[in-house]
């Protein structure tokens, strides 16, 4: 692929990135009939949630993504990709502690540590935060083999999110359950390369 | 100040002609994917229904409509608060019948015209507090349940009463998967279903209670969690012993039978010293949860030397 159907390419994916955020911007400002519904804290929320979860799960797709079809620049989308996974999981959190807590630090802290379903969401928001800081091209360089090493964090991550998400279910655990599938999926996918493959080369 | 919701400013039916009509606008564009998007319009609205103001309404303003029947847990069409209102549209709750039984001595089948017939329809403004950890302002339509219960004679024995939904997975398609043990079964002990606050409800609005909240017959007992509210009731019985409830056999240490509002005890997994009030609005923040969700005065004797954190 030439540099600039590459450059075009990543306006297009960013600006797809983008039609969550906006759906949910004309839903909150009720454009053409279109709301967030009666409880609109809570709906932000849960699809700041689930955006993020998506991001996340996509961010790892991509490696595996490649690997099957051989194309070597989809790798240029994963820090951008990675990236928005951070942005909708930060907004979810301060939807969270902004809209629904009122910033009320001392309740958000007592979430955190008496609810284990927050405590496993909140370690996976604080794991992302070195992830996004360190994703420049200068910390890279700077990080060097240590960047990778560090970056292998996104693996816990998905896991502690897709507890997170099955553990404040209600009752109707099938949403998660398809979260599981998918990320044991992306994480068997590379067990598999990485250990079974190599031992057989065919 | 209080704030004005847009909803309360535009007249029920006014805000329902512009819905229909952004609706068939988006029809006619052929966008298909924007008219799926869009909300539906509800069920056509029910008959209108002659009542006398009841007693014990709150005077806290009640939610809209739109509140009201397009947020709903009612899990026999579907787990997503919109889902009843998507799905309950053609549900048939007419004919419609009552069977009576257990320890009584008038047990028998009826008709719902036959089961409202002697009883006058009272509006009541109940506060509704969800287990998870909402709450609205709804203007119930119904009789007291106790003046129902007292016509089949119960005798002594009966120390509870149980209530069961319909099962229909035909019309019900929630019922499809095994979520909960269907049917929904809903209990109480005697004296919190002769109690004067606890309603038969058959209407909101001063309307016909439209499918999605639970239409034709329902429960309200508003110091209770709203998952006792049982839905489209076609059976109640008389019973010694206590009744094992469908969220108390699905998660036990989640959900006990009593579910009383209590600001003091929390969900395992969330606080219920609070709770947020739908249609307060985006920035509003959550409002403390009041004891029996502020019936106090009303029921706390019904518990007296009951230890509150155990019988959650
Ligand atoms: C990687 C980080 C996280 C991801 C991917 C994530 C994802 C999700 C998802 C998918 C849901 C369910 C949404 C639905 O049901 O539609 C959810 C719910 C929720 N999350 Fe997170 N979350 C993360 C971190 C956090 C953090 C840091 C907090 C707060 C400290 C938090 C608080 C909540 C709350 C309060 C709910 C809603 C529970 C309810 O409505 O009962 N999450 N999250």
């Amino acid at each position: 692929m030439t540099a600039g159907a590459l450059r075009t390419l990543k306006v297009c994916v960013f600006l797809v990135c983008l039609v969550p955020l906006g759906k949910l911007a004309l839903e909150l400002l009720g454009v053409a009939g279109l709301s967030l519904g009666a409880n609109p804290v809570e709906e932000l929320i849960h699809r700041f949630g689930i955006w993020g979860l998506n991001f996340l799960m996509i961010t790892l797709a991509v490696t595996p993504l490649r690997f099957m079809t051989g194309k070597n620049w989809l790798i240029r989308f994963r820090r951008m990709l990675g990236l928005f996974a951070f942005f909708y999981v930060l907004m979810h959190f301060l939807v969270y502690a902004g809209l629904d807590q009122g910033f009320d630090l001392s309740v958000i802290l007592e979430d955190v540590v008496e609810r284990p379903y927050i405590t496993v969401g909140f370690t996976a928001l604080l794991l992302l935060i070195p992830l996004a800081v360190t994703s420049t091209n200068r910390m890279m360089k700077r990080l060097g083999r240590r960047w990778q090493k560090l970056h292998r964090l996104v693996y816990p991550i998905a896991v502690l999110a897709v507890w997170h998400f099955y553990w404040q279910v209600k009752l109707d655990t099938l949403e998660p359950i398809v979260y599981i599938a998918i990320l044991s999926f992306l994480l068997g996918y590379r067990f598999w390369r990485k250990y079974v493959r190599s031992a057989h080369p065919r | 100040m209080k704030r004005i919701l847009s909803s309360e400013i535009t007249s029920e039916s006014n805000y329902r002609n512009r819905r229909q009509f952004i609706r068939d606008a988006g029809l006619a564009i052929g966008g298909g994917a924007l008219a799926s998007a869009l909300p539906l319009v509800a069920a056509a609205e029910g008959r209108d229904l002659a009542t006398v103001p009841g007693p014990h309404s709150t005077d806290e303003t009640p939610n809209s409509w739109t509140d009201v029947t397009t947020y709903n847990n009612f899990y026999e069409f579907g787990t997503g608060k919109e889902d009843p209102y998507r799905n309950a549209g053609d549900f048939v709750t007419a004919p419609w019948s009552v069977k009576i039984s257990g320890e009584c001595d008038k047990p028998g089948t009826h008709a719902l015209e036959d089961i409202m017939a002697p009883h006058t329809l009272e509006d009541r403004v109940y506060r509704h507090r969800c287990v998870e950890a909402w709450s609205m302002v709804v203007p119930w339509v119904g009789f007291p349940l106790g003046d129902l219960l007292k016509r089949f004679a119960p005798n002594s024995n009966a120390k509870f009463v149980r209530f069961k939904t319909l099962y229909d997975p035909k019309q019900m398609p929630g019922q499809r998967r095994a979520i909960l043990d269907w049917p929904y079964v809903e209990g109480l002990t005697i004296a919190e279903a002769m109690h004067p606050l606890t309603l038969m409800v058959v209407g909101v609005f001063g309307k016909e209670l439209p499918n999605q909240n639970g239409a034709p017959l329902r429960l309200v007992v508003p110091w209770k969690y709203g998952f006792k509210g049982i839905k489209s009731i076609v059976e109640i019985e008389f019973t010694r012993r206590q009744p094992r409830t469908s969220w108390e056999l699905s998660a036990p240490h989640e959900y006990g039978f009593y579910a009383n509002v209590n600001p003091e005890v929390d969900h395992p997994r969330w606080s219920q010293a609070r709770e947020r009030r739908i249609g307060a609005g985006l920035f509003a923040s959550k409002q403390p949860t009041l004891m029996f969700n502020g019936y106090a005065d009303e029921v706390a004797e019904l518990y007296a030397g009951l230890d509150l954190r155990k019988n959650y």
